[in-house]
């Protein structure tokens, strides 16, 4: 097998054991971009140096018998809306394609820290608006197991970079689905966390009160291992919880007799592609037939979750995108006058998306507006997180789809934005209620596409659904789930 | 209820800053009306007496202690500017009076 | 028609912290430009928001020394709008739920007690400075930006629309200005900015209830400019109203040059701010023990401190004024009056011959060690030296900070005053001039002044003036 096969808890027994080092793990990766990166196009930028760099070091200190981070020596790769510092950032956009950031993200920090070479900054929806990563201003990725097809969005690159073996780990960001949605398009799991879990400081921001970093990983112990890393209070950050961060890692074994699952039924509708529906079912018989308590259970104003987000996160986005107006660093179209020079830089910088929903942000709070459309918007979102809330007090896991159907065609559903906006539906409401999520790869549809399912849990517990992703992945349910060779005749790689 | 966003287009990209170009608005004013028709589904809920929700986490706020820290220099602060002169940022000439905010 | 004059203010007070609002950049004045920024102050993408702890205090401080309701929640809000000194082309600023709500301050108008009502206190962060260049041949014309002022907390406060002249308006704010200060919350410096003024002012009908539409004045950068802008502007008003016209709502630009207020040209749709709560900051929750300890540690008010002036030291009513009103001056009064009793004559020293030294020197009184002017006056009560030795040494302390003993024993300048070193020199000052003795003989007792002062001459003004005088006239009357 080769090292850009192993997971990264592989990948850190074998440098542990001294049986492979962190140069030689990072050249299997660096090599492997080379070879699949111009079919898929994951990366904006890749930093191979640097990543060569880290790697020394980290076999230098490992071999002067430092203590080493569990994940010292695993490469990773890091969606471009997470600032790096003297490393481009771009969140995919125009407006910032030559913004060289004084400064990292926390989690950036963390990573480095922790001794991870990170291989490149990973392709996106611009400023992460967007479910297919198809509103990227610079290129577009293609899905590993059809290169005809989106690998979702906005985190896609990421998705892509993990699927193909170019990253065993990589860090994405999920506002309204955009670290779930990739994940099960490109078969691999994809963690929201509790909203505050993790720091915000350096992640460019798109929807503050729904914006959270999740890692996208190959298995259970894998995401748990980045989970722990990333987690924790940041000063910098207010939103970041005091809440102290258990060791994800440390058990996931599962007794599925004590759990409680909810199936949420908007999150299984008809309307989806029967196929997934079937998928999903099927896992939650293997709990149920090992002891779980398992019920279909209702979030009643899922429907308005959809018009609540399309409300909040334009408004939020509105206000977060006022600052790029060409003074302080991006874009500068010029002009001889302010107002010329703020419009057309803003006019010519952002792409269609993002315009549209700066638009709707800044009608929705604008005078007049704001009681009927952003103030009721979060009064529904209100309602949504009672509807969890309730739905915990008798759930331990609730359980649908991450998405109505796998992966679509690249052009598929750009002309038409409403389109394209209900992708999300499975995923907005757990956002809007802040709440931990995670999107696991549960089988492959009948055209060869992954299919994923998507597990909710209340408020901080991370780690049952951790240990239900571990459960499903030792019956089997999802190991490996990487694309096979034999793939590549079929339009994959 | 139809929204006419035809109305509203030029207001609210002034409002925005947004250069938009006559088939950009046209384009627009098409989605943002059936964004926003989608959107309004919420009105629908009666929301009397709910509470909105602006943060999900209920905590009080981080206070930080009042210490002075290293502030970036110059140079990292002026990296990424587009125009500038002598350790200032530089924009088209401005009058007072186009402050938005007198 | 009789009408009368609404006025209300809106004032911007920089608080007194070490670091900004939101991160942790120095807020020291007068730096190189952009070099107390960081990615908070910036407004950089990814950048985020900590509230400094300080200033909350410090707002709070303000707030319960203005009869403030703090209140227990209140809650940050984005105010939208483009402007190149706005990093993040929002402010953080607070809108519907205000630290503090209502207030009041007691000033004196023509001797009648008035009570000027407020609406709100709040807490915002201050926007960057903006240059504008002057004609260039080369350049084209340009603005230049520095971020070092962005994100200073600044306290708001807002008053009712209960001030009723430019007068009252100045005094106010004049009792403000000391009442904050001496809450230890802000320098209070308008002309460094840290205390900046904008007033909304109207006209309507003598008696009546409604308000007129109002006109906002700015660009006031004294105290003197805010009588003088209000009276002004309420002249332009009434004249419209009196010929039958309309107040437009608009700005007005006080010019401090001309005199006037100068209308600006209304601008459409731009104050549509777009408020919504600040989602990466939580809301602010004070609990009682918070407020109560602040309250309890509040620094005296100027108001107290007159009384106890006057009551502790015997001071008159203006000596307390001065030194309540020039705060270090009053400081100084206190710690010298630790170590010397006569309150009335220490507080003539210093509010006469001492602050004349310190204007002539051009020196601040915390320069001045409050034990050594002690040390002067003990010399002077003595007898050891005299009163023009004494003015003598007191320019020599303030200009080098020396002891006065050190002084009068290093320049010799101890008082002399006995007879046997005096006499001597009396007969000689009166031998060189009998005109003058002549003339005291008939009478003319002022051209003593002059022989005196010939003593005074050749003693290098140490002679003590008034047994001088004495031995002359024994001398001249016998």
């Amino acid at each position: 097998m080769k090292l850009y096969e192993m997971s990264a808890t592989e990948l850190s027994l074998l440098q542990v054991r001294g049986e492979v080092s962190a140069v030689e793990i990072t050249r299997s990766f660096l090599d492997r971009i080379e070879e699949v990166e111009p079919s898929v196009n994951a990366f904006i930028t890749l930093s191979p140096t640097a990543a060569m760099e880290t790697a020394v070091g980290v076999d230098k200190r490992r071999h002067r018998g430092d203590k080493l981070h569990p994940l010292a020596g695993v490469p990773v790769a890091v969606k471009d809306n997470l600032c790096t510092n003297n490393m481009l950032t771009t969140c995919a956009s125009k407006v910032l394609d030559n913004f060289i950031p004084p400064y990292s993200a926390t989690v950036v920090t963390a990573l480095h820290e922790a001794g991870m070479p990170l291989l490149g900054k990973t392709n996106m929806d611009e400023f992460a608006m967007g479910s297919s990563t198809e509103n990227s201003a610079f290129q577009v990725t293609r899905n590993p197991w059809d290169t005809e097809r989106v690998p979702g969005g906005s985190s896609g690159g990421s998705a892509a970079a993990v699927a193909a073996g170019m990253a065993p780990l990589a860090l994405g960001s999920d506002t309204g689905g955009s670290v779930r949605q990739p994940a099960s398009f490109c078969g691999v799991l994809g963690l929201r966390p509790t909203y505050g879990r993790v720091s915000r400081y350096g992640l460019i921001a798109f929807a503050s009160s729904l914006d959270q970093v999740g890692p996208l990983a190959l298995n259970a112990h894998d995401c748990a291992l980045i989970l722990n890393l990333i987690s924790g209070h940041d000063p910098l950050d207010s939103t970041s919880l005091p809440e102290p961060v258990p060791d994800f890692s440390d058990d996931l074994e599962l007794d599925p007799s004590s759990l409680r699952i909810g199936l949420i039924r908007e999150n299984l509708s008809e309307q989806f592609d029967p196929e997934v529906r079937a998928s999903v079912l099927k896992c939650v018989e293997l709990f149920e037939k090992n002891g779980a308590l398992v019920e279909q259970v209702s979030l009643p104003h899922t429907d308005y979750g959809l018009g609540a987000y399309y409300l909040i996160a334009p408004s939020e986005a509105s206000s977060n995108l006022g600052r790029y107006d060409g003074v302080r660093y991006g874009f500068n179209a010029g002009g001889s006058d302010l107002e010329t020079l703020f419009s057309k830089t803003r006019g010519e910088g952002f792409g269609a998306e993002v315009k549209r929903r700066i638009m709707i942000g800044t009608y929705a709070l604008s005078a007049g507006y704001f009681d009927a459309y952003y103030l009721k918007a979060m009064k529904v979102r209100t309602l949504i997180r009672r509807d969890y809330m309730t739905a915990f007090e008798k759930y331990d896991l609730l359980v649908g789809a991450a998405s109505p159907t796998p992966a679509f065609k690249i052009g598929e559903k750009t002309d038409d934005p409403l389109q394209m906006y209900l992708c999300d539906v499975c995923n907005i409401t757990d956002s809007l209620a802040g709440v931990p999520s995670l999107s696991v790869p549960v089988g492959l549809h009948s055209g060869g596409l992954p299919i994923g399912m998507q597990m909710t849990a209340s408020p901080f517990r991370e780690g049952i659904l951790l240990k239900a992703a571990a459960y499903l992945e030792e019956a089997g349910f999802y190991r490996p789930l990487r694309p096979q060779p034999g793939l590549a005749e079929e339009g994959g790689l | 209820m139809t929204v006419d966003f035809r109305k509203e287009v030029d207001y609210v990209a002034r409002l925005a800053r947004l250069d938009l170009d006559s088939e950009e608005k046209e384009r627009m004013v098409g989605e943002l009306g059936a964004i926003l028709k989608t959107a309004q589904k919420i009105r629908e809920l009666d929301t009397e007496g709910i509470e909105p929700t602006s943060h999900v986490l209920d905590l009080p706020a981080v206070l930080r202690e009042d210490k002075v820290k290293p502030s970036l220099p110059l140079n990292r602060v002026l990296q990424n500017a587009p125009h500038r002169r002598q350790g200032y940022f530089r924009v088209p000439s401005i009058t007072a009076s186009e402050n938005p905010a007198e | 028609m009789q009408y009368e004059t609404v006025i209300g203010l809106e004032i911007h007070l920089e608080l007194q912290t070490l670091s900004k609002l939101f991160c942790g950049c120095s807020t020291t004045f007068g730096n190189e430009p952009n070099t107390n920024c960081c990615p908070v102050c910036l407004g950089l993408p990814g950048s985020l928001p900590v509230f400094n702890r300080r200033a909350i205090e410090l707002a709070v401080m303000a707030a319960l020394t203005l009869n403030s309701e703090v209140q227990r929640k209140s809650r940050f809000d984005r105010k939208n709008y483009f402007y190149p000194d706005l990093p993040k082309a929002y402010q953080i600023s607070q809108y519907d739920q205000p630290l503090a709500r209502g207030g009041y301050l007691e000033i004196e108008v023509d001797s009648q007690p008035r009570t000027i009502r407020l609406e709100r206190v709040h807490l915002e962060e201050e926007a960057g400075k903006l240059i504008h260049s002057g004609e260039s041949i080369f350049d084209s014309d340009y603005s230049l930006v520095d971020y070092n002022r962005a994100g200073i907390p600044l306290l708001e406060i807002v008053t009712e629309p209960n001030i009723f002249s430019g007068r009252e308006a100045r005094l106010f704010l004049e009792n403000l200005r000391l009442l904050l200060l001496y809450s230890g919350v802000s320098d209070c410096k308008m002309e460094e900015g840290s205390l900046r003024c904008d007033a909304n002012i109207s006209l309507r009908p003598a008696g009546s209830k409604t308000l007129g539409t109002k006109t906002e004045v700015k660009n006031i950068n004294s105290f003197r400019a805010v009588e003088l802008a209000l009276n002004y502007e309420a002249q332009r008003q009434e004249a419209i109203l009196a010929s039958g016209g309309e107040i437009s709502q608009v700005t007005c630009h006080w010019d401090e040059e001309s005199k006037i207020t100068i209308p600006l040209r209304g601008k459409e749709g731009s104050s549509d701010y777009r408020y919504f709560p600040e989602p990466d900051l939580l809301p602010l929750v004070l609990d009682q023990a918070f407020i109560e300890n602040l309250a309890a540690n509040l620094p005296e008010a100027p108001l107290k401190r007159i009384e106890r002036l006057c009551k502790d030291y015997g001071l008159s009513a203006s000596e307390a004024l001065l030194f309540t009103e020039n705060r270090e001056l009053g400081d100084f009064f206190e710690a010298a009056a630790l170590l010397y009793k006569d309150s009335s004559n220490l507080a003539r020293w210093i509010q006469g011959d001492l602050l004349y030294q310190l204007r002539q020197l051009n020196v601040g009184i915390e320069t001045v060690k409050p034990g050594l002017l002690v040390d002067l006056l003990q010399l002077l009560d003595s007898g050891e030296i005299n009163r023009p030795v004494a003015k003598e040494v007191l320019a020599e302390m303030v200009g080098s900070g020396a002891a006065p003993t050190d002084v009068v024993r290093e320049k010799n300048l101890g008082r002399i005053a006995s007879k046997e070193n005096l006499l001597p020199l009396v007969e000689q000052v009166a031998a060189e001039n009998p005109e003058a003795v002549e003339k005291i003989r008939a009478g003319e007792d002022k051209v003593l002044a002059f022989l005196v002062g010939k003593v005074m001459g050749l003693t290098g003004g140490r002679a003590d003036p008034a047994a001088v005088n004495r031995y002359f006239r024994e001398l001249i009357k016998k």
